[in-house]
């Protein structure tokens, strides 16, 4: 490749990329512009903006397994990204009320009909996009109540139930019809109630089984537990106590869950035990120290051996200790003894697998050899025109934003499918770009850099915790702190956009720059060749290097390193002739809706 | 001008020199210059020319006068000493400083109103003194602080911004100091980063006066059609007649010695200068060649870039006056001030 080839900053992808939160974001949620809305004060607007994308704000900013903070390019400047998922739910506790801003369903339907397996966040999602457009959305559902998997599968010490109430009662209200207590048990039969189309979003409710010597001992049946299904079980109150010495086997975010609700029902010593070591943990970093801040003790390199039951009880579980090491570029395990934890009752976090009786295998469904549908990556289509699958039900278990996204992409090729498109014939994105410049040294958004530390969420005391499961444990920022952290954002969005026809090669930019982003160089024959002869070499293969056409004096070309861009603006203000500029960049994704932005008050 | 403070944040990958700092401890205040000054571009060849050659920021002093150019010491190595003068009397102050105290790297910053017009007998005189310092001209041909007045380097037929053409010939500082007998005479380009940092390295390691005169192009009053100093028309009449590659003492020297159109001088501490010939029959180390061709090329309208022309064997201003090895400040009381007895005694040399 010869990079004399000038990057086409015209293609939405390109400025895309360099927003790093929203394109780690499944759902490509506007992360800096609802940034500076918080800023500004302007709850309800930057809630609105989220809802358009991630549609759940209020869950989300609790629960969210956050792709967006690793990505975070903050984090890569001073170790901490910024707090982006606390910060969403900020707006979603400081908000108005926004039932005037949100989409209705037009009065004269459209005369299609959609099914959706399940109320979980995908076939919401699903809802929340095609109602507004006038389809007729029929919801069935397993349990009483809307919201799968957020609302049985997560305490409510980490999602109130009144912000889960109303984040899904907001899309029903738009006109579903809900069939509550209604599970699907045949497809065959759900297809000849002649839907324009299904979308099965039914998560991955079958939790994964050990079978190991005493598993199924009738000493030790009731007191070993699987973790979802368990889960769900104190939701609904039917398991409101549990043994003192109780093991959580599996180191996932679920096991998270269920040791922190055991410690709140009565497992004062609760233990998590693991097969790996800590780097290779699934659970999210903060979830694992919110489980140590509550006395729970993490067990690494224990693999289960046996349920140890004695006079007809379960009194502990055998496990062999294992050492670790490399072989091949492959992790390979030795095992140095076998110890013995004591424990009451065993709760299984191991894993989900998906499970689909209900679907008749002869209706045309193609399943794959571990028995999952198979179902297209971009349309959520599967081997049957018209069926579509999302959420955990698609790929197995995954998180709730890959859910909503998924919702979104479904709305998008159902609504294509009943209006005899193609369905892989998908919606273009577009992008707006503004200039931020208000006069001299004077731009639409703050440009100074906050050297603050990211702001450390303040929690519910332990005591008062412990006492009700109910008792929400993250307490939001403060004002003080929300202020703060909103600054610690870098804007990638304000992107540093570049005129070459305007450049003199003055260096002035150049030798502004805080983090030798930007040099002047002559052609190269590769890109890795000019990562070398930059101000800074560019060793983050990740990020991009953008290339200008050739310059009009000397014919070299401005080339930027975006890793550690600060989006300061420095380079425009030191430009003399404006080539550089700090201009806005605005994702424009597609909906089945239309587009992002429509519903949208018009201060946003 | 900028209305923010730079961040304070820096590139992980920043290489540190042997003193353990990086590019940037190099730095001063932000610059209050109009952007796109070229004098902004030299500021930072000189901070990357002392970081490279890891000076001690607490053991050089920047010396200015007045003017945009003088502006500039603030710019870079805010840990530095400083002495910013009257108008155009930066190098009788920098002379006395140095008298003081030999020990500092002084670096003299200047324009070409302070040097070339209200302080030309100054500068002339410091030349003649030798006095071992940088001297920096950033040369734009016009005088900017005061919206853009042809300067005494402006050429003849050069335009000003609303169009008027001078007609006053230009005092060329780069002859003017070859003919005062200056020992390293230099001239660059603010836009040419690449040739302006070893030539100020070796200008900062030469034992005597090392005068660099950049053309340093004024954004806002000289920088259109008609300048004969704007960035495009030096871009498109810049002739490098002599590359210098400077080469530090405490650096392995791996290109051979002998290769064809190298020519090598060796600086007073050891360090090298490599000529790399551009020019035929070009000899940097002779003051009429040197002078020769300077003069041809400003016949062909051609600015003759690199370093011009160097001297390493002549003396100083302290060889010539014989001064004490030892700076001033480190002089035992008893030898700094001897008493009335010795004075009496010098005294009586002279009835």
């Amino acid at each position: 490749m010869h990079v004399s080839m000038p990057t086409d900053v015209r293609n939405p992808q390109y400025y895309h990329k360099v927003v790093d939160c929203q394109w780690a974001c499944p759902a490509h949620t506007n992360v800096p512009e609802y940034l500076r809305l918080i800023a500004q004060g302007r709850f309800t607007e930057s809630y609105l903006l989220n809802r358009e994308s991630n549609v759940f704000p209020g869950i989300l900013g609790r629960t969210c397994d956050r792709p967006c903070e690793p990505a975070c390019r903050r984090g890569r400047i001073d170790g901490k990204p910024v707090a982006i998922c606390r910060l969403k739910r900020v707006a979603a506790d400081l908000r108005d009320d926004i039932t005037p801003y949100l989409p209705t369903a037009p009065t004269v339907r459209n005369g299609k009909r959609i099914a959706l397996v399940g109320a979980g966040p995908s076939a919401l999602t699903v809802a929340n996009d095609l109602l507004p457009i006038g389809y007729g959305v029929v919801i069935h559902e397993r349990i009483s109540r809307a919201g799968g998997l957020m609302r049985f599968n997560i305490p409510a010490f980490r999602l109130p139930e009144s912000v889960l109430d109303e984040e899904t009662q907001c899309i029903i209200d738009m006109g579903a019809e809900v069939r509550y207590n209604t599970p699907v048990h045949s497809l065959k039969a759900l297809l000849s109630e002649g839907y324009d189309a299904v979308f099965v979003g039914s998560g991955a409710p079958k939790g994964k089984e050990l079978d190991i010597p005493g598993r199924w001992d009738d000493g030790a049946r009731g007191s070993i537990h699987i973790g979802i299904e368990w889960l769900g079980s104190v939701h609904f109150g039917h398991i409101e106590k549990i043994g003192a010495r109780v093991l959580i086997i599996g180191v996932g975010n679920t096991a998270m869950d269920c040791c922190r609700t055991s410690r709140r029902l009565g497992g004062i010593d609760t233990k998590v035990v693991a097969r790996r070591s800590r780097p290779y943990f699934k659970a999210s970093p903060w979830e694992l120290d919110d489980a140590e801040e509550e006395g729970i003790d993490i067990v690494e390199n224990h693999a289960p051996k046996r349920f140890v039951i004695e006079n007809g009880t379960l009194v502990g579980m055998e496990f062999e200790r294992l050492e670790w090491s490399e072989s091949d570029g492959k992790q390979v395990s030795r095992v140095l003894d076998t110890v013995i934890l004591p424990c009451d009752e065993v709760i299984l976090a191991i894993g989900q697998d998906n499970a689909f009786p209900w679907i008749e295998r002869d209706i045309g469904i193609a399943f794959d050899r571990w028995e999952m549908p198979v179902v297209d990556r971009i349309t959520m289509q599967s081997s049957l025109p018209g069926v579509f699958f999302g959420g955990d039900a698609a790929w197995g278990p995954q998180n709730i934003i890959w859910a909503v996204e998924h919702g979104h992409q479904a709305a998008i090729s159902i609504h294509q499918y009943c209006h005899g498109a193609s369905v892989a014939d998908r919606p273009p994105q577009g992008m707006h770009l503004a200039s931020t410049k208000m006069g001299m040294h004077s731009w639409a958004y703050s440009n100074d850099f906050n050297p603050s530390p990211r702001s450390k969420m303040s929690h519910t005391e332990l005591v008062e915790r412990f006492s009700k499961i109910s008792v929400e444990v993250e307490l939001g920022f403060t004002p003080e702190q929300t202020a703060t952290e909103v600054q610690r954002c870098l804007n990638c969005d304000i992107e540093t956009h570049f005129t070459a026809s305007l450049c003199i090669e003055c260096d002035a930019c150049v030798d502004v720059c805080p983090v030798s982003c930007l040099t002047i160089a002559p052609p190269a024959d590769s890109e890795a060749e000019l990562r070398t002869r930059l101000s800074a070499p560019a060793v983050n293969l990740e990020q991009a290097l953008y290339l200008s056409p050739a310059l009009p004096q000397t014919k070299r070309l401005m080339v930027k390193d975006e890793d550690l861009c600060l989006h300061c603006g420095l380079c425009a203000e030191r430009c003399p002739t404006a080539a550089w500029d700090m201009a806005k960049f605005a994702l424009v994704l597609p909906y089945a809706f239309g587009s992002s932005g429509i519903n949208l008050p018009a201060t946003v | 001008m900028t209305s923010i403070a730079k961040p304070p944040v820096r590139h992980p990958g920043l290489v540190r020199n042997e003193l353990g700092l990086s590019v940037r401890d190099y730095e001063g205040s932000m610059s209050t210059l109009c952007a796109g000054c070229g004098h902004d571009s030299v500021t930072a060849a000189l901070v990357q020319a002392a970081w490279e050659l890891a000076l001690p920021p607490h053991r050089a002093a920047k010396m200015s006068g007045i003017g945009c150019s003088s502006k500039t010491t603030a710019y870079f190595m805010r840990q530095s000493h400083g002495f910013n003068s009257v108008h155009g009397r930066m190098p009788s102050v920098t002379t006395g400083a140095s008298a003081a105290n030999r020990d500092l790297t002084y670096i003299g910053i200047s324009g070409d109103g302070d040097s070339l017009s209200i302080g030309l007998g100054q500068l002339s005189h410091a030349i003649r003194r030798n006095v071992r310092m940088l001297y920096v001209i950033d040369n734009n041909g016009v005088y900017g602080l005061t919206k853009g007045q042809f300067s005494a380097s402006a050429d003849v037929g050069s335009t000003s911004k609303k169009g008027e053409t001078n007609v006053q010939p230009p005092i060329d500082p780069v002859l003017l100091a070859l003919t005062l007998g200056a020992t390293f005479v230099a001239r660059s380009f603010s836009g040419d980063k690449a040739q302006l940092v070893p030539i100020l390295k070796a200008g900062l390691l030469h034992n005597g006066m090392a005068l660099i005169d950049v053309i340093s192009p004024c954004v806002t009053f000289n920088d259109h059609e008609g300048s004969t100093k704007s960035y495009k028309f030096t871009r498109e009449h810049e002739v490098e007649i002599s590359a210098a590659d400077f080469v530090p003492l405490r650096r392995e020297i791996t290109a051979p010695a002998a290769e064809a159109g190298v020519t090598s001088v060796t600086m007073h501490d050891g360090s090298m200068v490599r000529f790399r010939q551009t020019h035929d029959g070009y000899d940097p180390t002779s003051r009429e060649s040197a002078y020769a061709h300077v003069r041809a090329c400003q016949l062909r309208h051609e600015v003759a870039t690199g370093l011009l022309f160097i001297d390493e064997r002549g003396s100083d201003m302290h060889a010539m006056a014989n001064t004490v090895s030892t700076p001033l400040v480190d002089l035992p009381y008893e030898q700094l001030c001897p008493g009335n007895a010795a004075l009496q005694k010098l005294m009586e040399k002279y009835r």
